[in-house]
């Protein structure tokens, strides 16, 4: 068995790579040897690959526990069922792995390493970018690949033919002229093997600088909107903004748009019976104020753009309206209210809150688009509205708006109310509550969410991303390697030539063009032996035993 | 756009009569592996000077073994058998094809919107890479293994994953579909025969060990059926390399996708978050193999547990977790 460890390492003195070598301890005494040492060992091979594995590891809570940026919801519940781990696990980050400072120092040390370790290659590679292949070995029959072949001509006259030979692949080559007694050339390809490497390390330091980029001065906003609405791009309309720390409002194009009409479409039967089909936005967009109304449809997948912003469609509910009147039959309250959605079938939740009245007036709702109600209880089948239904509980009492602690729209604080009473209502249907008070459903609109997002850093770590690939494929699909041939004068007219040749990355293989070599030269000699191995023992052995 | 029922039930009855052949042909290889006798096998490779210069011969090296006008009647042990793999694995990935296809005409669209679709048209393609690498090289001690897995996985997709032709839910109706799940596809089939050379790799340098070091192995049998380790150790490392730039691809064109349909190119949804991971793991994978002291054993072990993310990134992902990419159909 061949340990591979015993092979020629990239690492080695040839400097085909510029690898970093591992260090073992310290050299040198004092600071600035202890110093030294630090620094070669956050840049060396193995704590590139220790901070990798960390980095692989340290990503696997975040996408087993709910994170903060993608799901606030399910943290907040997991908190409320598991106080005690829950409690911890915030202390520890790992509701926002991706934001937390072990994860960033796990990061910023890789692409510390990664600097360090980069630029001493590049200077390297630069070097032997510009030094010529390296001399013939005195003994070529010791290399991997050897061929010996007899050549008609006078040693310069083959010198040349190989030189040409191999110039038209591409090769880089440098002759040692024939002096009379021997004459040499060294040949190399495959730079972009390193070229590529190196490309593609620095690249990933342009996707972190795309990625950080985007987050310090893009922003990102959503905004619930519902049909027939509208929605200006300013800050305060946004439900949620989270803005780059150098984000300025002023980077808010001035756009406007209605919510004209909102289509899902859904599977009807079969195994994926509700599952969503289409959904569309019809809108009419003002791109800046004064500018005529375009009417535009935004689809999942087909954001729309305004001056670096783009507009997506994220999601979708109802909005079911209600009117309440009071007992002097005087409405106090008339509007659209937006439900969120809880499960596949849009069985949605939300509240109305009436503060005219006197007492004011609090309605927890259940709203079902295709609602059924049997001994299982009432509950949503589908997620069109068929045949939609709300079931309310309506509480009187202080709603506590007053008290100046900040509320959701979409939970009622029962604290200082009092249950009056529950029922269910389908669309024109009214409930009249003890105190006179008259609920009615008028009806249903649906409502979309919209993502608003500038990214000013996307382009330059779509551009980085782009790099690093084509640095990896140049990196592990060009083989590097090196070829020799060395000429000497045996009789009159014939030049014995030697060919030999070493592959110098994993996967190489430079037999083929050693062979193509040799035989563009000469013929392979028969009347004496050169002590170089007969290269088919190599096949012999080569051959995987028992193949069927 | 309606579902065409017919072609849909045409295409499950195409990979049922595709598994049946693969069924075939997994019995026929096995008894074909089997079938080789220790006399058969070359003593154990100790000659050989590097896998830099090894790895090229791999071609040639198979086809001086098992190549060459062969009489019928003094065929070696196992070659028959091994034929006869080989033909019912074409004939199994071919009909494959068909099923694929006609799935795809059924929905008008890639047929790879969910696990089901995914994990058959994965199939066919690794039975497609081994039989195009096979036109070239004997790979028939491969076969078994490689018509094991696309049985297993194509069981998988008819009952676990099975899902009844149907159109797509909006999120995935775009090009990038097209794009970013068939570089997925190819990278998870190709990574499934690197992990299999890697598996093989780890056991034939085990049985190696054992033999220098003239203790006994259980699998000692089992190995000497196989390649040399080296040999092993090459066509894995080939293999993922070759692919790690492929899953680069696959993961910047999901970021643009991603960016394209719900604003952001990344956002840490368990199925971005486990393709970093596994790209982060294949990385650390080509990192161990320049590293001292991490060659051979250590780095095929990374491997391992790179293939294990990926395929728990399909698997567990999609059934366990939810998120954005709950596409899974499941
Ligand atoms: C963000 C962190 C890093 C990632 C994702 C990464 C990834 C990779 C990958 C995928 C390869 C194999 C492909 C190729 O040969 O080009 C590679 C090779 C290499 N990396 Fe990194 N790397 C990282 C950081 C580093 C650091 C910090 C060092 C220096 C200590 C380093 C040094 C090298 C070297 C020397 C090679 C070439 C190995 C060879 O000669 O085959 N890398 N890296």
């Amino acid at each position: 068995m061949t340990d591979l460890s015993e092979q020629p390492s990239d690492t080695d003195s040839a400097g085909m790579s510029t690898a970093p070598k591992d260090v073992d301890g310290p050299v040198g005494l004092g600071v600035v040897g202890w110093l030294r040492w630090a620094w070669r060992t956050l840049t060396s091979m193995r704590t590139a690959l220790v901070l990798l594995f960390l980095l692989a590891l340290a990503s696997v809570p975040g996408s087993l526990l709910p994170q903060r940026g993608t799901d606030p919801i399910k943290v907040t519940q997991y908190l409320a069922d598991d106080p005690t781990k829950g409690r911890i696990f915030d202390k520890l980050g790992l509701f926002d792995v991706f934001a937390a400072p072990w994860f960033a120092a796990i990061y910023l040390l890789l692409f510390v390493s990664l600097v360090g370790c980069v630029i001493p290659r590049a200077v390297t590679h630069w070097r032997v970018l510009r030094s010529r292949p390296p001399r013939a070995p005195r003994n070529l029959g010791r290399l991997p690949e050897h061929r010996v072949v007899d050549a008609p001509g006078d040693p310069a006259a083959v010198l040349e033919a190989a030189r040409s030979h191999l110039r038209s692949r591409l090769w880089r080559v440098d002759v040692t002229s024939y002096d009379g007694s021997t004459g040499s050339l060294a040949a190399e390809k495959g730079y972009a093997r390193e070229t590529g490497n190196l490309l593609f390390h620095v690249a990933l330091i342009g996707i972190l600088a795309g990625v950080a980029l985007g987050a310090l001065t893009g922003f990102k906003g959503t905004v619930i909107v519902r049909e027939g609405s509208s929605f200006a791009d300013t800050r305060a309309q946004f439900d949620a903004f989270a803005p780059g720390r150098f984000h300025s409002d002023d980077a808010l194009p001035p756009f406007s748009f209605t919510l004209d009409r909102f289509t899902a479409g859904y599977q009807r039967g079969g195994q994926q019976n509700g599952a969503a089909r289409e959904f569309a936005a019809d809108v009419t967009l003002v791109r800046s104020p004064g500018d005529a109304p375009e009417r535009t449809t935004v689809e999942v997948n087909d954001p729309l753009e305004i001056d670096g912003v783009k507009v997506f469609l994220v999601g979708h509910g109802y909005a079911p309206t209600f009117t309440v009147k009071n007992a002097k039959g005087e409405v106090v309250f008339q509007d659209s209210v937006v439900f969120l959605p809880q499960d596949g079938y849009f069985t949605s939740t939300g509240v109305v809150k009436v503060p005219d009245t006197v007492p004011q007036l609090g309605l927890q709702g259940v709203f079902l688009p295709s609602a059924v109600v049997d001994d299982q209880g009432a509950r949503s089948v589908f997620p069109a509205a068929d045949d939609p239904a709300v079931f309310l509980t309506a509480w009187t009492g202080d709603l506590g708006l007053d008290s100046g602690r900040p509320q959701s729209v979409y939970t009622l604080e029962t604290s200082a109310m009092k249950q009056v009473g529950v029922k269910g209502l389908r669309p024109g249907q009214s409930w009249a509550l003890p105190d006179g008070t008259t609920v009615s459903l008028d009806g249903y609109v649906q409502w979309a969410s919209f993502s608003v997002a500038r990214d000013p850093g996307k382009e330059l770590a779509l551009v980085a991303g782009i790099v690093a690939m084509s640095g990896l494929a140049l990196s592990l699909l060009v083989r590097r390697r090196r070829v020799w041939v060395r000429v000497s004068a045996l009789d009159a007219g014939v030049t014995v030539v030697e060919v030999a040749g070493l592959a110098r990355s994993e996967h190489a293989t430079v037999a083929d063009e050693v062979d193509a070599l040799a035989a563009a030269l000469g013929t392979v000699r028969t009347d004496r032996t050169t002590g170089s191995p007969p290269a088919p023992g190599a096949e012999a052995t080569a051959a995987p035993r028992g193949a069927p | 756009m309606t579902v065409n029922e017919t072609l849909a039930i045409y295409s499950n009855y195409l990979v049922y009569g595709a598994m049946a052949a693969f069924t075939v042909s997994m019995i026929a290889f096995a008894a074909s592996f089997a079938s080789l006798r220790a006399t058969d096998v070359l003593p154990a490779d100790t000659t050989e000077d590097g896998a830099a210069e090894g790895g090229g011969s791999v071609a040639v090296a198979t086809k001086v073994a098992t190549g060459g006008p062969v009489d019928g009647d003094t065929l070696p042990p196992g070659r028959r058998a091994g034929n006869i793999g080989m033909s019912t694995m074409w004939l199994g990935t071919i009909l494959l094809g068909l099923g694929v296809l006609l799935r795809g005409l059924s929905v008008s669209r890639a047929p790879w919107g969910n696990m089901c679709e995914f994990a058959m048209t994965s199939a066919f393609v690794v039975a497609a890479v081994f039989l195009g690498l096979s036109v070239k090289r004997d790979l028939r001690w491969l076969g078994v293994f490689v018509s094991t897995s696309v049985l297993l996985v194509l069981g998988l997709a008819m009952t676990v994953f099975y899902t009844e032709a149907a159109q797509l839910v909006p999120a995935l109706k775009s090009y990038w579909l097209f794009i970013h799940v068939s570089a997925a596809m190819i990278c998870g089939a190709a990574f499934c025969i690197g992990a299999t050379f890697t598996v093989l790799y780890l056991i034939a340098d085990r049985a190696e060990r054992r033999r220098d070091e003239g203790r006994t192995y259980w699998l000692d049998g089992f190995a000497r059926r196989l390649p040399a380790s080296s040999r092993l150790d090459t066509m894995a490392y080939r293999t993922n390399a070759f692919l790690f730039p492929l899953w680069t691809f696959a993961i910047i064109a999901g970021a643009v996708w991603a960016e394209n349909a719900w604003g952001r190119y990344w956002g840490w949804d368990p199925k971005e978050t486990w393709a970093f991971i596994t790209w982060v793991a294949y990385a650390a994978y080509l990192h161990a193999r320049a590293t001292a002291g991490w060659k051979g054993r250590r780095s095929a072990y990374i491997a391992l547990v790179a293939f294990g993310c990926f395929v728990f990134n399909f698997v567990g992902i999609n059934i366990l977790v939810s998120g954005l990419h709950s596409y899974g159909g499941v």
